[in-house]
């Protein structure tokens, strides 16, 4: 520390105030105008813009002046990334407040056009670190729509890449209830959600060979067949965790601490859901029964029962129960996979798409040659545009890419639903408190990496 | 069988199944509230000219899409050849749309075009407060100005920054990396 | 029988019940084996740094698992993630309010080199930030690969090693330790 003469301040180092956003943080109240107070309280609600001039043109009280703008983040103890929140407090009251993102930009929509199809799903799979394989599919699948080879991806790999999914929206699940329940306060949550997860870490590694990012599936399919003994793995998986869910449910569901902490908190409304263009569990929270997997079915979810679960205030408490209980039906869904998991190929047999198996390159020039394009210069996609959504465990994720006919896309984006979903995050805590928008945040469930992606 | 989402017939007119599928970014005969319209891969394209584009909203949020999923840009600088629908100029920029509607359970895209030297569009704030965030998104990373936003400011980029990071004319900005080999940089596309 | 024998003899060696050792000994013993990390978890790696932190790989055997809030509480900062253009200046104000002595660990490719994205948005090492002591390869490295690079960083401070380092090159938050020398009296007063 270097103390400055004579004065008590000290300053902490000889950088100038860096960290500064500007434009982007929140102005104070008095300095508002209409525009911004449309978007911060009329918007949702339809009010009209003669309304929000008329609240623009009040006078600030002076006990209104009593205000005070609080920065949270980006570094804070809440695991949920760096999440900058400005806040407008009254004493404990949030007021207003305004996420400012990007501080894990990383760019991965200029690199996906440096990359081919091949290396685009290790770049994808970072968005969304949670469950990198959600990520993975909905690249792979919208590739697969502009090769034209959608309807011709063998049944094999279709219900492995359902089964892997399935799993990886357990570990997804698993992951918010650990870091909801330290966010809450019962902190041996983190320990138990951890101690799941690295059960369903460690399946997933045994067939991918990665325990995160693990770049998987591909478009035409899958990278590997399952390794002999995954129906046991997976049983004994679900043997593990179905009991250890009941023992969440003692732990927190039904104990009134919990109750009272998340019951009421955060309110969201099923019009200020879909204005707001929220998806995934925030929207199923609010009462509406919208989940793509049953609604606009892809892979084979139109073969498989299982049920959609809606929840009836918008409150945290739901968002909670509501991922608690997917895990359930998610595992519902793996035991009929299990059942049904037909045999075959575990990928396409397009020579150009689908390098050839390794010991093949030893024997056939036509092999080795295969290899050779595929992994330098990448098989070549027609030209045209396509989108795919699916049902991701945040919401719908989605994969548009404009392809111009060559080896790399033109232009690859996601469609991030905690982007889209953090737009909730003002309307959720306004009027609580702040140790209520610690709920809030996490309830929201944002995974920064497809945020800024 | 396919994953293609399945497609309800806009209001006007049905469309054949074999035209559908026989057209793949052919220009469909359609036209959905008076804009023309493609099909891609199954899924309805609308292709509104900036005058039209905030009606044709306006009419759709009418008709039930419900939600806006996302709104982000496309730079067209080193692919102008793409295929467009008759009566529509390809322009630098395309601003891409993604509306859904869940009683009828269909998608929708819409695509329009912004020339670089007025790269503005009305924003669709008051229709979607949801696009408040992704249009910024396109702001930031493009440089197209929605008029009507409360708050456009950059998002993903620090305040400062200069230049619109998902233009084509924006270099990657990879440093060197020397391997014994040679780089993994792609080749450089043709202008 | 001193601090240095301990880790050799065991407490069996000792006649009676008194340790004697260099202070600077202890005070490295101290410090290897109670390093707190600051919560700097960024993207993936921080998935799995919480997953050395759970409990099969629990880096609470090494006094590492209360991560403080507060960087002038922590001890190690432990870059987890890809570090963007828009966190760097934050990433050097964290590490600026960290007290003395304090170690960087860069986890993760992304931290050390910029890992696989080399491109504008991404600083291509934290090292241009700040100074590191262990790199942790790895996309993301497994807990397994984080317990190795925190026990080589307990051997480099059980040696000194570090401290001494940063004597030479003044690495750091500019921070200048001015010893005071031997001559000058100190003189303490007890109550008023």
């Amino acid at each position: 520390m270097t103390a400055t003469g004579s004065s008590d301040r000290v300053i902490l180092s000889e950088t100038p105030f860096l960290t500064s956003e500007g434009e982007q943080e929140m102005r104070p109240r008095s300095e508002l105008g209409p525009d911004e107070l449309l978007r911060e309280v009329g918007s949702v609600l339809r009010m009209s813009e003669a309304e929000v001039a008329a609240l623009a043109q009040r006078v600030v009280e002076p006990s209104e002046d009593q205000t005070m703008i609080i920065n949270m983040g980006p570094q804070h103890p809440s695991t949920h990334g760096v999440l900058r929140l400005m806040l407008e407090l009254q004493g404990e009251t949030v007021l207003r407040c305004k996420p400012i993102v990007g501080y894990l930009h990383t760019g991965m929509e200029k690199t996906g056009e440096q990359l081919t199809y091949l290396q685009g799903p290790t770049n994808v799979t970072r968005m969304d670190y949670a469950s990198p394989l959600s990520n993975e599919l909905v690249f792979s699948m919208a590739t697969e729509k502009l090769l034209g080879i959608d309807g011709d991806i063998p049944e094999r790999a279709v219900w492995i890449r359902m089964l892997m999914v399935e799993i990886n929206r357990m570990a997804s699940h698993l992951l918010f209830l650990a870091t909801n329940g330290m966010d809450i306060g019962a902190v041996s949550m983190m320990i138990y959600g951890w101690r799941e997860r690295e059960i369903v870490l460690r399946f997933l590694q045994k067939v991918t060979g990665l325990r995160m990012n693990h770049n998987y599936i591909r478009p035409g399919g899958v990278a590997a067949d399952m390794p002999p003994g995954w129906r046991d793995d997976v049983l004994e998986l679900i043997d593990i965790i179905t009991p250890r869910l009941v023992e969440y449910d003692t732990l927190m569901t039904d104990q009134p601490i919990w109750r009272e902490r998340l019951q009421g908190v955060g309110v969201l409304t099923a019009q200020e859901a879909l204005a707001l263009g929220a998806t995934g569990p925030i929207l199923r929270s609010t009462g509406v029964a919208w989940d793509l997997r049953r609604d606009m079915p892809y892979l084979r979810y139109d073969e498989i029962e299982f049920d959609v679960l809606v929840g009836s205030y918008g409150d945290c408490f739901d968002r909670y129960a509501i991922r608690l209980n997917e895990v359930r039906e998610s595992m519902r869904i793996v035991r009929q996979i299990l059942d049904r998991m037909p045999k075959g190929d575990y990928r396409i047999q397009d020579k150009k798409v689908t390098p050839p198996p390794r010991g093949r390159i030893n024997e056939s020039m036509e092999a080795l040659i295969h290899h050779f394009k595929i992994f330098t210069e990448g098989f070549k996609v027609p030209e045209g545009e396509a989108y795919v959504g699916i049902e991701g465990p945040r919401g719908e994720i989605g994969c548009y890419i404009v392809s111009d006919g060559s080896a790399r896309p033109y232009r690859m984006h996601i469609r991030p639903p905690s982007f889209v979903n953090l737009q909730t995050l003002p309307h959720m805590m306004r009027g609580g408190l702040i140790a209520d928008g610690v709920a809030v945040i996490s309830s929201v469930d944002p995974i920064l990496g497809e945020v800024d992606r | 069988m396919t994953v293609a989402d399945p497609v309800a017939s806009p209001p006007d007119a049905p469309t054949d199944d074999a035209e559908a599928a026989a057209a793949e970014s052919a220009p469909s005969p359609v036209l959905v509230h008076g804009c023309a319209t493609s099909d891609s891969g199954g899924q309805l394209v609308v292709h509104p000219t900036r005058e039209q584009y905030l009606d044709l909203l306006r009419h759709l949020l009418d008709d039930g899409y419900v939600q806006c999923l996302d709104v982000f840009g496309v730079d067209y600088l080193l692919h102008p050849g793409r295929t467009l629908p008759d009566g529509i100029a390809p322009e630098r920029f395309e601003v891409v749309l993604l509306l859904i509607n869940h009683s009828a359970r269909t998608r929708l895209r819409v695509r329009v075009q912004v020339p670089v030297a007025d790269p503005t569009l009305p924003s669709l704030f008051t229709l979607w407060p949801g696009t408040e965030a992704p249009e910024r998104e396109t702001y930031d990373m493009f440089g197209v100005e929605f008029t009507g936003h409360p708050d456009l400011t950059r998002i993903l980029m620090p305040e400062d920054w200069v230049g619109h990071p998902l233009r084509k004319d924006f270099d990657v900005g990879a440093i060197p990396v020397q391997f014994s080999e040679g780089h993994t940089a792609p080749p450089k596309r043709p202008a | 029988m001193g601090l240095r024998d301990l880790p050799d003899e065991g407490l069996s060696g000792l006649d009676h019940n008194i340790i004697t050792g260099r202070l600077e000994d202890l005070v490295q013993w101290a410090r290897s084996r109670s390093v707190w990390p600051a919560t700097f978890g960024l993207a993936c790696c921080a998935i799995e740094m919480m997953g050395a932190g759970g409990a099969h790989y629990d880096i609470a055997r090494f006094g590492m698992e209360v991560f403080r809030a507060s960087p002038r509480q922590a001890d190690i900062m432990i870059v987890a993630g890809r570090v963007s253009q828009k966190m760097a200046p934050v990433l050097r104000q964290i590490y600026d309010q960290m007290a003395e002595p304090k170690w960087v660990i860069s986890m993760g490719v992304c931290a050390s080199t910029g890992g696989m994205f080399n491109n504008y948005a991404i600083v291509q090492g934290v090292d241009q930030i700040v100074p590191v002591d262990v790199y942790a390869p790895g996309c993301p490295p497994t807990p397994e690969t984080l317990i190795h690079a925190i026990t080589t960083l307990r051997k480099l401070i059980d040696t000194g090693d570090i401290l001494r380092r940063r004597e030479d090159t003044g690495a750091g938050a500019d921070v200048h330790v001015e010893a005071i020398p031997q001559t000058q009296p100190i003189t303490l007063s007890v109550g008023r």
